[in-house]
């Protein structure tokens, strides 16, 4: 029997080396997977490369594992915001490297890890400071700009439901960067809120086929500030 | 010298967008331009972080942290929207079936470059987000800005001095004195403000205008 399920999110995130590449899903706070995050950080993997939209909110999440010094790189689209102070400071101070990229070309970047393409032409950022240094086409008149795919080796997502066999549907915008990432990373981690039977999701609406998810956790203390009307 | 209010400019804008239009709203003033479309006319507002039929803020107290906007401001769902993942969301851009954004911006050239990501300081934190993607993703770019800087110097300028966000991708400039298209043949001036005579923009705005042959002063007035 295949059971996907892991007992706790320590157990999930057990064997995440030093130096790996995580891919963390969520836009700002929505989707991130909080849990999944305090557990990488207890576990102390270091030297990580990490890919998300932003660069962590307030010192909860992202934010946490930025503040304990565990990233040595991170890619995302939108690093400054106006809690993100924990991101600002270690990057003035010259102890976190960032490769900005624009937020269409990360998920199709990520995207494009997951379906297997060597690279792509995209026109977003041509003629600008993020396409220098790299390959640019002219294709029927149009500029586009090389972009290489994104992998990982793992992610770390946060779904509404999965079941064993790792199938996931996600609640409102906080799917965002959750199918793709989980397509992407070698190892693909969800929290969700609830773990349900076979069956019992529509397979006309799982978002995420469980052949993209190599784990699944459950948080069983709702998270009452994520997700206040869950059970609604 | 009278000003269109951020108000105007808003419903300005918000009168270019017809029935059925899939529109973009970027973050800041734009964002302003969705109160003022009329409640009768259909309109899908997209947000790139994943959702279709974007309606307004929620009644304080029923916000919901996994339904936000690109501001991460909480927003609603309004009937028959969809939420989509990161890849759609930007294919829905890039791919050209987005009819409108609307930008704010720092600076946009006479050939319709924009500026509007960064200011390139070095003591910066460089954010991009969607703006890259939305400049050179939808049908038409709308940019909503002050005409000048708060120390008077016109942000239409002949060449972007800040880094560029996309190359000849703006069509129609909103400002507080005037509505300007980015045409093939150079900026076309559409309208001004009330009492704003077309010489007197062109001095202030620095690079050669065009009047419009639809051109008209004080359009608001008589709306």
């Amino acid at each position: 029997m295949i059971d996907k399920t892991v007992a706790s999110t320590r157990a999930a995130v057990a064997d995440i080396a030093d130096g790996a590449t995580v891919m963390i899903g969520g836009f700002g706070t929505a989707g991130m997977p909080s849990e999944l995050i305090d557990a990488l950080i207890e576990h102390g993997a270091r030297d990580l490369t990490i890919v998300n939209n932003n660069a962590g909110n307030g010192e909860i999440g992202l934010a946490a594992l930025l503040k304990a010094k565990r990233v040595r790189k991170i890619i995302c689209s939108f690093p400054r915001q106006t809690d993100s102070y924990v991101f600002d400071a270690l990057y003035h101070a010259g102890e976190i490297e960032l490769e900005l990229v624009p937020q269409g070309n990360l998920a199709e970047r990520i995207r494009a890890a997951g379906a297997g393409i060597g690279a792509f032409f995209t026109p977003t950022a041509y003629g600008t400071p993020l396409a220098e240094g790299k390959e640019t086409r002219v294709i029927n008149g149009r500029g586009y700009v090389l972009e290489y795919p994104i992998k990982a080796d793992f992610a770390l997502i946060k779904a509404e439901k999965g079941d064993r066999w790792g199938n996931l549907v996600y609640r409102k915008t906080a799917r965002n960067f959750g199918p793709i990432m989980a397509s992407a990373a070698k190892c693909a981690i969800a929290q969700v809120r609830k773990v349900v039977a076979l069956g019992e999701l529509d397979p006309e609406v799982i978002v995420t086929p469980g052949i993209f998810v190599q784990r699944v956790v459950e948080i069983d203390v709702p998270d009452e500030l994520s997700t206040p009307q869950a059970a609604a | 010298m009278k000003r269109y209010t951020r108000d105007q400019m808003a419903a300005r804008v918000a009168r270019d967008i017809p029935e059925g239009a899939y529109v973009n709203l970027g973050i800041g003033l734009p964002t302003m331009v969705a109160n003022h479309l009329p409640r009768e006319r259909e309109i899908f507002l997209h947000s790139e972080n994943g959702l279709l039929g974007m309606g307004p803020a929620p009644a304080a107290g029923s916000e919901d942290p996994d339904l936000i906007n690109a501001g991460k401001q909480p927003v609603t769902l309004l009937t028959g929207g969809a939420y989509f993942h990161h890849a759609d969301s930007f294919a829905m851009m890039r791919g050209g079936h987005l009819d409108f954004c609307v930008l704010g911006a720092f600076q946009v050239s006479a050939s319709g470059d924009l500026a509007n990501w960064h200011t390139g300081a070095a003591n910066a934190i460089p954010a991009v987000g969607g703006a890259m993607d939305l400049a050179i993703g939808a049908k038409r770019v709308f940019v909503m800005m002050d005409h000048q800087t708060k120390g008077g110097e016109s942000k239409i300028v002949a060449h972007c001095t800040y880094p560029l966000t996309g190359v000849k991708c703006v069509n129609r400039i909103y400002t507080d004195l005037a509505v300007i298209d980015v045409t093939p043949e150079g900026l076309v001036v559409v309208e001004t403000v009330d009492g704003l005579a077309f010489d007197e923009l062109a001095r202030i705005t620095g690079v050669p205008l065009r009047r419009s042959d639809m051109h008209r002063d004080s359009v608001l007035s008589s709306t």
